[in-house]
């Protein structure tokens, strides 16, 4: 699956759409994959101010739990509430239909800080080599 | 995201099936100091491997597992007097080709491992160990058999076990091997030619909840793979998929098969993971029997019970459980959603005044008390077959 260039990345594996002061949130196509099948997510309430780095929920396959980090500050305006009764399509749209929240962003210098798609590319194909090696 | 999933480090042991995992582009996980297969993304991942074991049949590297060959010394009876001052079970009532379930314990009553005592000979006998303990429990086997009459061996390295498990097991076997296998039954055995390999055993055992057979073959790479190879090309036709310690997680997990570490270890004694069948108080000695009498003459302070969710929530190992006053009253060994029954459970360890079916009690998954209730165990039983059919016999 392709990363789109327009996103930012974190470390973490969350993907950031910023349009126009709000963030879209989501976990990578890498992501979903390491964790497997999904089956729950839960998400933060609508309304709640996040810093960058808090937890905005989880997301849970058949065998882990993954806590899922705020890639930016803000006020979160939208969750997802398709994924409470669909969660597994994190594993087949995770740029796209299974986006987790949306962030009205406090600073959006903090997008600055994050990868573009090339560098989030060659940051998983690292990761790639060193767990075959 | 940050993942609970470990990663790779470079020491970690191997099977010799290892390289292939990695060609099928498994996602490998440390389990117990062994670089093992969790799941098969490319053929569908944990699910799926999961219902073909229920539904059709899979196949599992368990090559990590240890083997401990006990056998007798000069004089006859030696390896079976060692066998029965180690394990709970009576080894005396084993026939020649048959195996049973059983555990080694401390003195105090706990478990050191649990095992699969087979019954090779009059006086020979295989222990098959779990990975994660096998430096322990042989060190254990060698220090409390000094003083019988006995040899003990670590057989852990010769051999690749593949456990080939579901309804359609026996059809995919059937295939490879001149062993009649509607001839064995659950958890026997026989020895016999597998992939033109002569003299290889074959148990009707596993850790599935599901029918299916446990193979031993000789233990280097081009062989193992052979093996492996062959299995997979004779489960084509049924829909054969490789499956990882994953669904063998779930699995063993609806089947309420306990999982060292966590239903059963050094800190829980036989009577409270309820393993009192296995536990043949009526043997003169074993290693733990003083300490088990003591305990049930005591009675019980915690006992293990099946939880499933009420509300919205998966309960993982180690969360905790409170009771309806808000009180913290046990622990969840093992929790997972239940891919048979869709719906999330668990087992725990919970007082016995509370232990009885549609308890209500709490998991506290994350800052949140979730509410879940006792069910009966196991979540998951095979259906019977409906004709006679021997091979579906339990003991």
């Amino acid at each position: 699956m392709a990363y789109p260039a327009n996103f930012r990345y974190t470390k973490e594996h969350e993907w950031v759409d910023a349009k126009d002061g709000v963030a879209t949130v989501g976990i990578t196509d890498y992501a979903q994959s390491e964790l497997g099948d999904v089956v729950f997510v839960e998400l933060t309430a609508v309304g709640k101010q996040l810093e960058a780095g808090k937890s905005l929920g989880s997301v849970e396959s058949v065998k882990a739990v993954s806590e899922i980090y705020a890639p930016v500050s803000g006020e979160v305006v939208e969750a997802n509430g398709e994924l409470k009764n669909q969660p597994e399509i994190i594993n087949t749209d995770p740029h796209g239909a299974a986006w987790l929240v949306r962030i009205k962003l406090s600073n959006a210098a903090e997008l600055d800080k994050l990868m573009d798609g090339a560098a989030y590319e060659a940051y998983i194909a690292a990761k790639g080599k060193e767990a075959s090696a | 995201m940050n993942s609970a999933i470990s990663p790779i480090i470079s020491e970690l042991r191997k099977t010799p099936l290892n390289a292939l995992h990695r060609g099928l582009g498994a996602r490998m996980v440390n389990f117990g100091g062994w670089d093992m297969p969790v799941e098969y993304p490319a053929t569908g991942g944990l699910m799926a491997e999961h219902k073909a074991v229920r539904n059709a049949v899979g196949v599992f590297d368990v090559s990590h597992m240890g083997d401990i060959r006990i056998r007798t010394g000069k004089a006859p009876g030696g390896a079976l007097a060692a066998v029965q001052h180690l394990s709970i079970n009576d080894a005396s009532k084993l026939a020649i080709g048959q195996a049973h379930y059983s555990a080694m314990l401390y003195p105090e009553g706990t478990f050191v491992d649990d095992v699969i005592v087979h019954r090779l000979g009059e006086d020979d006998f295989l222990f098959v160990i779990n990975a994660g303990t096998r430096e322990k429990d042989i060190s254990w086997v060698r220090d409390n058999v000094k003083d019988f009459d006995c040899v003990v061996e670590d057989l852990s390295d010769a051999y690749t076990q593949l456990a080939i498990q579901g309804p359609r097991a026996a059809e995919v076997l059937q295939k490879l091997t001149d062993v009649v296998l509607s001839a064995i039954r659950n958890y026997w055995f026989m020895h016999g030619t597998v992939c033109g390999l002569s003299g290889r055993m074959i148990a009707r055992t596993g850790y599935t909840g599901e029918d299916g057979f446990e193979i031993y073959v000789p233990g280097d790479v081009a062989t193992s793979e052979k093996v492996w190879n062959a299995v997979m090309e004779a489960g084509k036709e049924f829909g054969i998929l490789p499956c990882g310690l994953g669904a063998r997680n779930t699995l063993r997990l609806e089947a309420k098969m306990a999982l060292y570490g966590h239903e059963i270890s050094e800190k829980i004694n036989v009577w409270e993971a309820g393993l009192d069948r296995y536990c043949k108080m009526d043997k003169p000695e074993f290693v733990g029997r003083a300490a088990l009498a003591k305990a049930a003459a005591a009675g019980l302070k915690r006992t293990l019970v099946g939880l499933e969710m009420v509300d919205r929530g998966i309960a993982r190992d180690e969360y905790k459980v409170f009771d309806a006053a808000g009180e913290e009253v046990g622990v969840v060994t093992s929790g997972s959603p239940s891919p048979t029954l869709c719906k999330n459970i668990a087992l725990a360890y919970v007082p016995p005044a509370l232990a009885a079916t549609a308890t209500k009690l709490f998991v506290e998954v994350r800052t949140q008390k979730v509410k879940a209730q006792v069910v009966p165990t196991p979540f998951y039983k095979r259906p019977r077959k409906a004709a006679a059919s021997p091979q579906t016999v339990t003991n």
